[in-house]
C-alpha cells in the first residue's frame, strides 16, 4: 500500500457527510459577505444617485460661475462664489498641509524612530487628529480671525490644521511599508541618507502617500463648521484669499440647505453635487500625479 | 590626506598565474606566498548586535581580482561579515564592530572615512533581488547620478548591462519597469547597477538563493567573467557554488561558549580546493560533507 492512496481511512473524515457541512458553511460565508459589500454600497449609491439626481437638474455653467442671489426668493443659479472658494481655500490648505505633514511623516519614520521627541510628536499628532473641527475653527478664530479678520486663509488655516495630522500619520504609515531592501540598494550604491529618501524611499512610497492626502482633502472640502467661525459667507466671488471674507460650498449647503424656501434648497443640492465632482477630480488628478512620480511604467 | 584617496584605487590588472588556478594535488601544501595584492585585511573583527557578539575574532585576508566565497551554517555571522567590508553594518543602529578592516592598507572604519564613499567603492549585491520601483534605465543610471556623473548616462547604462550580460535582453524596453523582469532578470540588473558606479569590489550576499539553477548557472558565470576586474566576495549557503566559483574559501561556524552564548568564528581559510579537499579542521569536513558539525 503506498502512502498515496486516496481511499485510505484517513480520507474518510472529508467523506459525503463533512463534505455538506463544508459547503453549508462556504455559502453562509459567502452569501454574509455579499451581504456585508451590499450594505456597504447601497448607502454610497444612495447618497452619490440622490445627490446627483436632486442636484443635476440645476448644474450648468451658469450655476457654476453666477453669483449666489441675495433673496432667497429668487430661484436659480447660482454658485460661483462658492466654488472659488471652496477651490482657493482647500487648495492653501492642501499646499499648507501636504508638504509639511509629508516631511513630518520623513522625520518620524526615517530620523526620529522611537526616539523621545518622534514620540512626542506622534503622540501630538494624534491628540490633534481628535480635535473637533468646530474647536479648530473657534481656535482659528481666536489666534487669527480676532487680529485679522475673516478671510479664506483662515479657513485655509483651519481646514490644514485638520489635515496636518491625518497626512503625517498616514505618510508615516506608508514610508514605513517601503521595504528596507530598497533603501539598502541605495546606500549600497554610495548615496546619502536624505538622497536615499527622496530619490528612492519617497517615490516608492507616492501612491500610498497620495491616497491618505486625497482622504484628508477631500475630507477638508466638505468641512463646514471651521469655514463658519472663519470666512464668514459673501455673495459674489472673492478671489483674494488672504483679505476679505469668502464662502465655500460646504457653508452654502449648510445655509441654504436649512432654508425653507424651494429656490435655496434646490442651489443646496446643486452645490452638493458639484462638491462631490470636485472632491472626484481632485482623486483622480492626484493619481495622475502620484503614476508619474513613482515612475510612469513601475506597477 | 583624506582617509580615501580616489585616483589610487584601480589597481592594475593582475594576471591570474596558473598556479591559482591549478587544482591541487593531494597532499601538497599551497605555497603559503603567491604575490596577491591584498584588497581587504581583516584583523580581529568582532561585531555585536546589543552586546551580543554575532561574529567574533576573525582575521582574514582578500586577494584582488578574486572570488572569496565565505560558507557557514545559517547564523553564524556570514553576511554580517560581508556587511562590515563596505560598512553596511553602519546602518543598523545596535551594531558594534571593533577590529580592523583594511582596504588597500586604509582602515575602513578611520574617522575620517566616509562611509557613503566606501560603499560606492565597494558594492554590494544582495540576497533578494532589488531593483527599485523605477525603469530599467533609471535603476542602473541612479547610482552614476547621485555620484554626479557628468558623461553620457545612455553609454554608462549599456555598458553596465552588456557587463553584466543583461543588455541583449533589455534593450528594447529600457523604460519598461525593473519590477517587469524575471528574478534572474533582476538579479542580474541589480549587478548591473552596482557595476554603474564602478566599484573596485562586488560583495554579493547569497545572489542567487532565491534564483532557479538557470539563473544561477547565469550569475555564476557571470562573477567569473567578473572576477578579470573586479574583486568578488560571496556569501553563499551553496557549498557547490563556493566550489564552482571561488578561488578561496572562508568556512565559518557558530560557537557556544562556555556560558550559552553564541558567536559566529572563522573555523578555516584556504584555497577553495584545498577546503573542498584537504580540510585542516574537522567542522570543516563535517560540514563539506554533510555531517553537520
Amino acid at each position: 500500500m503506498t502512502a498515496v492512496d486516496v481511499t485510505g481511512p484517513s480520507v474518510a473524515l472529508g467523506g459525503p457527510r463533512h463534505r455538506g457541512v463544508r459547503r453549508a458553511k462556504d455559502v453562509a460565508a459567502t452569501c454574509f459577505m455579499v451581504l456585508s459589500v451590499l450594505v456597504v454600497l447601497v448607502p454610497l449609491g444612495l447618497v452619490v444617485g440622490y445627490v446627483i439626481s436632486r442636484g443635476i437638474g440645476i448644474l450648468d455653467w451658469a450655476f457654476l460661475t453666477d453669483d449666489i442671489p441675495i433673496t432667497d426668493r429668487t430661484i436659480g443659479p447660482g454658485m460661483g462664489p462658492a466654488v472659488v472658494g471652496t477651490v482657493t481655500i482647500t487648495g492653501a490648505a492642501t499646499l499648507m498641509a501636504v508638504p509639511l505633514g509629508v516631511l513630518g511623516g520623513v522625520y518620524l519614520n526615517e530620523y526620529g524612530g522611537r526616539s523621545r521627541p518622534a514620540r512626542v510628536v506622534r503622540f501630538l499628532a494624534d491628540v490633534m487628529t481628535g480635535v473637533p473641527s468646530i474647536v479648530m475653527g473657534l481656535f482659528i478664530f481666536t489666534i487669527w480671525v480676532l487680529a485679522f479678520g475673516f478671510s479664506g486663509f483662515a479657513g485655509a488655516l483651519a481646514l490644514g490644521c485638520l489635515m496636518l495630522p491625518v497626512v503625517i500619520r498616514t505618510a508615516e504609515e506608508m514610508l514605513r511599508l517601503v521595504p528596507a531592501e530598497l533603501r539598502e540598494a541605495s546606500y549600497a550604491l554610495g548615496s546619502r541618507k536624505a538622497r536615499t529618501i527622496f530619490r528612492v524611499v519617497l517615490p516608492a512610497a507616492a501612491p500610498g502617500i497620495t491616497s491618505g492626502a486625497l482622504l484628508a482633502v477631500a475630507r477638508a472640502a466638505g468641512e463646514t463648521a471651521p469655514l463658519l467661525f472663519t470666512i464668514l459667507l459673501v455673495s459674489k466671488p472673492n478671489f483674494d484669499l488672504f483679505h476679505g471674507p469668502n464662502t465655500a460650498l460646504s457653508v452654502q449647503i449648510f445655509k441654504n440647505a436649512t432654508s425653507a424656501l424651494p429656490g435655496p434648497q434646490q442651489r443646496a443640492w446643486g452645490a452638493a453635487f458639484t462638491l462631490i465632482a470636485i472632491a472626484f477630480l481632485f482623486t483622480l488628478a492626484a493619481r495622475l500625479v502620484a503614476n508619474r512620480f513613482a515612475g510612469r511604467h513601475a506597477a | 590626506m583624506t582617509a580615501i584617496d580616489r585616483p589610487s584605487v584601480r589597481m592594475p590588472e593582475l594576471a591570474i598565474t596558473p598556479a591559482k588556478v591549478a587544482p591541487v594535488a593531494a597532499g601538497v601544501e599551497p605555497e603559503p606566498d603567491r604575490a596577491r595584492e591584498l584588497v581587504f585585511e581583516i584583523r580581529d573583527l568582532e561585531v555585536r548586535y546589543d552586546g551580543m557578539a554575532a561574529v567574533t575574532d576573525v582575521s582574514l585576508d582578500i586577494a584582488a581580482a578574486e572570488i572569496t566565497a565565505i560558507i557557514g551554517p545559517s547564523g553564524c555571522g556570514k553576511t554580517t561579515l560581508l556587511r562590515c567590508l563596505n560598512r553596511m553594518n553602519d546602518l543598523v543602529p545596535s551594531a558594534v564592530i571593533s577590529g580592523k578592516v583594511m582596504f588597500h592598507g586604509q582602515d575602513l572604519y578611520a574617522p575620517k572615512v566616509d562611509p557613503a564613499e566606501v560603499r560606492r567603492r565597494i558594492g554590494m549585491v544582495f540576497q533578494k533581488p532589488n531593483p527599485f520601483p523605477k525603469t530599467i534605465f533609471d535603476n542602473v543610471a541612479y547610482g552614476p547620478k547621485i555620484n554626479r556623473y557628468r558623461g553620457d548616462m545612455g553609454e554608462l547604462v549599456e555598458r553596465a548591462l552588456t557587463r553584466a550580460a543583461l543588455w541583449d535582453e533589455v534593450k528594447h524596453k529600457l523604460k519598461k519597469s525593473a519590477l517587469a523582469l524575471s528574478g534572474g532578470q533582476q538579479q542580474r540588473l541589480c549587478i548591473a547597477r552596482a557595476l554603474a558606479v564602478e566599484p573596485d569590489v562586488v560583495l554579493m550576499d547569497e545572489p542567487c538563493s532565491a534564483l532557479d539553477p538557470i539563473a544561477t548557472a547565469r550569475i555564476e558565470d557571470l562573477m567569473v567573467e567578473l572576477k578579470r576586474d573586479y574583486t568578488i566576495v560571496i556569501v553563499t549557503h551553496n557549498m557547490q557554488q563556493a566550489a564552482r566559483v571561488s578561488d578561496m574559501t572562508a568556512f565559518l561556524t557558530t560557537d557556544v561558549s562556555e556560558d550559552g552564548r553564541r558567536e559566529g568564528r572563522l573555523v578555516e581559510y584556504d584555497r577553495t580546493e584545498t577546503i573542498f579537499t584537504h580540510p585542516a579542521d574537522p567542522r570543516t569536513e563535517g560540514y563539506i560533507t554533510g555531517r553537520f558539525g
